[in-house]
């Protein structure tokens, strides 16, 4: 166990490759409240955290610990009140991320078009003629798992299969960095684990940056490089970062059983326990 | 021997018991006048109502009439909805125009503006604009409102992700904020027929030469219940006309919405 590495890009390293994908600096959220007593609300403070190049980085904490707004933060949709996040060695001053794909945790697929067109949509954003995106997206429909599925609306779909076109949506565009936010935590128990599997090996044919937030444990340290623990909020923070040094290729239903993976497991829950202890007292008040 | 079911998906006994009842209603109304019930002078008769509108399109002389107020009502429905549709986005997308335009469209909105009628007579003079202007100033609010509501109930999450997918302010209002807010402007549009319709008949009814509610306002004039009627009765058949050709764009511009289960904008 290690604390949390501090962001140091040396100025003379910019010219070589930048390992680091993603570096918070000090990063601080304050929000203001509303109402007339209003009290301000700081998520997150002094956030310093890296995701480099190729890594699969995994954010767990209590509920309502700042996770999303991490998230938000990295994607550029949240301006951090004070601290710099750089992508690839740039700082982002304004504007969103354009690296960066980004997986919701609630439905983000639009109903009105269909599968097919939802994932086609970020190609056509960027300028690519129609026929040429649908034809890319009906190949990435192939590689989600959903052949012959593409002219549905996502209403006819599953939750699953909207998981799977919302991933494909994202991946389409071919991102450096993915951002995913609790995305599987609305499936059933199966669904989810056939998720997480083909999530990694999606993954694993060109390993981009993956900055994955989540609350459970166990699907932190399976799918994950590396495990970061976030404190209990307000003015969260992380305080602990493990390496999972599991083998890969891995399969979800079988690691959870290693020797290993239960040692970690029993580790990072020691950190995690403590956390979430603090926030079940602090929202009881 | 085989029971009949009611059940609401039963096609055919819905119909049938819909039948029923406007027959049903009709027999009344005809049973109440002819027996003396109730006086044919104030009531008309159903028999003498369906003789008028007979006899209106065998010689034709409601054409020149019906071809006006459906003008007026096409016209002051078109713009209506389009300025409706334009300024809605527009005020949506602007939140200081937003907070700035607020108290006057409360004002304008809840003003009762049939009262414009004299006005619009007086400006646009007693031909078919003076009509469409009251209809526009109608159907105008009902369509704004619920475009600027579809487009602020625009589901965050669905924003976002299309941000982050690159989507430009252009694209976005194509891509997300339109679609977004047609299942309410269809809603809107179901209760627009029916009040540029009131648009045109009031109009004509306060100072016209012709339309449906200049028919309706000359057979009052000497006590023609059964006229009166009749002409509601053509109006009431062609508003209906117009609402299924609403649905039936509606139906294909929203199919990618699920059929039951979901509720989007009752009415405005």
């Amino acid at each position: 166990m290690s604390t949390a590495a501090t962001c140091s890009v040396p100025l003379a390293s910019s010219e070589t490759r930048v390992r680091e994908a993603l570096c918070f600096d000090n990063v601080t959220c304050t929000f203001a409240g509303n109402g007339k007593n209003a009290q301000t609300y700081t998520a997150i403070s002094g956030g310093n955290l890296t995701i480099r190049d190729g890594e699969f980085v995994s954010i767990v904490g209590p509920t309502g610990c700042g996770k999303s707004t991490l998230l938000n933060v990295a994607a550029g949709l949240t301006r951090p009140s004070s601290g710099t996040l750089s992508v690839f060695g740039e700082k982002l001053a304004n504007g969103l991320n354009r690296q960066a794909a980004y997986l919701f945790q609630v439905d983000a697929l639009m109903p009105w078009k269909t599968a097919e067109e939802n994932i086609a949509m970020g190609l056509i954003f960027h300028g690519t003629p129609r026929e040429e995106a649908l034809a890319v997206a009906r190949d990435w429909l192939e590689r989600v798992g959903l052949h012959g599925h593409g002219k549905k609306y996502p209403h006819q779909m599953s939750g699953g299969m909207r998981k799977r076109a919302s991933l494909a949506q994202a991946l389409a565009l071919n991102p450096r960095i993915i951002l995913m936010d609790e995305p599987f935590s609305a499936l059933d128990i199966q669904t989810r684990h056939l998720m997480e599997n083909e999530l990694l090996q999606l993954w694993s044919f060109d390993r981009k940056s993956v900055m994955f937030v989540t609350h459970d444990l166990e699907e932190a340290i399976s799918l994950s490089d590396r495990v970061i623990v976030l404190s209990a909020g307000p003015a969260t923070r992380p305080i602990a970062e493990f390496d999972i040094d599991l083998e890969r290729p891995r399969e979800m239903s079988e690691i959870r059983m290693t020797q290993r993976f239960l040692q970690l497991h029993s580790q990072i829950w020691d950190v995690l326990r403590g956390e979430v202890l603090k926030s079940y007292a602090h929202n009881r008040i | 021997m085989r029971t009949i079911e009611f059940k609401p998906t039963n096609r055919f006994t819905v119909l049938l018991t819909r039948l029923a009842i406007l027959f049903g209603v009709l027999f009344l109304w005809w049973l109440g006048t002819s027996q003396k019930w109730l006086s044919p002078f104030f009531f008309g008769d159903p028999l003498g109502v369906a003789r008028r509108v007979v006899e209106w399109f065998v010689t034709g002389s409601v054409f020149r009439h019906l071809y006006t107020t459906l003008l007026e009502t096409m016209l002051a429905f078109a713009i209506g909805t389009v300025s409706g549709l334009a300024c809605g986005l527009w005020l949506a997308l602007n939140p200081f125009l937003a907070v700035v335009f607020d108290p006057f469209i409360k004002a304008m909105n809840s003003m009762p503006r049939l009262i414009f009628a004299p006005i619009f007579a007086l400006w646009f003079g007693l031909g078919i604009w003076s009509k469409v202007a009251l209809g526009v100033t109608l159907v105008f609010f009902v369509v704004f409102f619920n475009v600027f509501q579809g487009v602020r109930e625009v589901s965050p999450t669905v924003l976002s992700n299309s941000r982050m997918l690159g989507a430009s302010s252009r694209q976005l209002m194509r891509h997300v904020y339109l679609p977004s807010a047609t299942s309410w402007v269809f809603s809107s549009l179901h209760n627009a027929i029916g009040i540029a319709f009131v648009g045109s008949v009031v109009g004509e009814y306060l100072g016209s030469e012709k339309g449906v509610g200049y028919l309706i306002l000359l057979a009052e004039g000497v006590f023609d219940i059964n006229s009166v009627i009749a002409g509601i009765l053509v109006l009431t058949v062609f508003a209906l006309v117009l609402d299924t050709a609403v649905s039936m764009i509606e139906d294909h511009l929203l199919r990618w919405r699920p059929v039951a289960g979901q509720t989007v904008a009752a009415g405005a």
